[in-house]
């Protein structure tokens, strides 16, 4: 492989990267036992330690889960041009399904039976949501300061009709300003 | 311009989203609302579609809000715009990642972004519950009409289902079936 060059690598992160962006559903972390096979098993690109550094980097930084982790290979595997090859591969399956989609949405979404599904479907997706939340719920540190924090932002964007972008940026300074607070005093208490 | 409204839209709502799943949900829907290019209804019809679809949610919503407000050059910009930020970052973070890791300001910030993007979500989820269940706002009449218990019905058997792990897609195919059902069953208005 080596001899096929960077090019040819370039092109193999491109065609991996739009199989798991055709082959996903569910978006990030469905993502991630597709990209350990396809990216670490077969390909050895990355190692499995990398996969767990992947995640929690696309997790700390912003946007899709998807995204950081295709740029984040791909730069590692092949530099810039990687990095935007397997983007883009990831990106253009879901481009070109939805597009299609949207099209069929607008010559049949008048349909009495499409209405109905749709009425089904909306009481379906709010099951889904919950039950996304429930996850997040058990997965999130449990303390005063997420407590607080996570009540803070339902009743400030649910009953305040606050700006979520001003809540998001107000939780980051909170949680760095506690985290300082609560570090110093672990400090002057071992002192 | 539609166009350059569509990209900025985007570019913000992918760099203010943290981490996976329906994170970007109530950023989306706060974008999405304020420039009226979707109601709560079109959003979980919307959801429905792109949990049944390949791909990220986040692209899915990008690429379908792009197109329904722009046609195909709006969809390149707005999907152009959520994933722009997180390429610009990944690529800077990937060639210092041993000391982002050990960053106190990225660790710190994250402390209070988790539990955020619940309570932001749980929010979000609010407001859709109320949009699904009670469509013409909540009044003492809602409670005679048959949808609304029907609504009610799907959504808790099937957080129940999703709650023992059935596959999304499983239970967007059941709650479209019996929307189905029960739309022509009782002859529900649409």
């Amino acid at each position: 492989m080596k001899k096929q060059g960077k090019l040819y690598k370039i092109w193999l992160l491109f065609l991996t990267f739009f199989k798991i962006g055709a082959f996903t559903f569910g978006g990030g972390y469905a993502m991630i036992p597709l990209i350990q096979r396809e990216v670490a098993d077969k390909r050895k690109w990355i190692t499995e330690d990398d996969i767990l550094d992947i995640i929690a980097i696309a997790e700390s930084t912003p946007g899709p889960i998807a995204i950081n982790t295709a740029t984040f290979v791909g730069f590692k595997t092949a530099g810039f041009f990687g990095a935007f090859a397997s983007t883009f591969g990831v990106v253009l399956p879901s481009f070109v399904i939805i597009t299609v989609i949207a099209y069929l949405l607008r010559n049949f979404s008048d349909y009495k039976g499409v209405k109905y599904a749709f009425f089904g479907v909306r009481a379906g997706v709010l099951a889904l949501i919950i039950k996304g939340l429930v996850s997040m719920y058990k997965q999130v540190q449990k303390n005063l300061v997420s407590y607080v924090v996570m009540g803070a932002a339902f009743v400030l964007v649910a009953f305040f009709n606050a700006n979520v972008l001003l809540v998001i940026i107000g939780c980051a300074v909170f949680g760095l300003v506690t985290s300082i607070v609560i570090g110093r005093r672990a400090k002057n208490d071992l002192s | 311009m539609i166009y350059l409204k569509l990209f900025l839209t985007f570019f913000k709502i992918g760099l203010f989203t943290f981490g996976g799943g329906y994170a970007m949900l109530p950023l989306i829907q706060a974008e999405v609302l304020k420039n009226e290019w979707m109601t709560n209804t079109e959003i979980m019809n919307f959801v429905a579609i792109s949990e049944s679809t390949p791909g990220p949610f986040a692209i899915n919503m990008a690429t379908f809000v792009g197109t329904e407000t722009g046609g195909v050059f709006g969809a390149v910009c707005s999907t152009l715009g959520v994933v722009m930020p997180s390429f610009i970052v990944i690529l800077i973070v990937a060639s210092v990642y041993e000391k982002f890791k050990k960053n106190k300001v990225v660790a710190g910030c994250m402390t209070g972004l988790r539990p955020a993007a619940i309570g932001l979500i749980a929010s979000a989820a609010l407001s859709l519950a109320i949009t699904a269940l009670f469509e013409d706002g909540i009044s003492v009449s809602v409670f005679k009409s048959v949808e609304f218990y029907v609504s009610a019905a799907v959504c808790i058997v099937m957080t129940v289902l999703a709650l023992k792990k059935v596959h999304p897609i499983k239970i967007i195919t059941a709650s479209a079936a019996v929307g189905i059902i029960a739309g022509y069953a009782l002859n529900l208005p649409v």
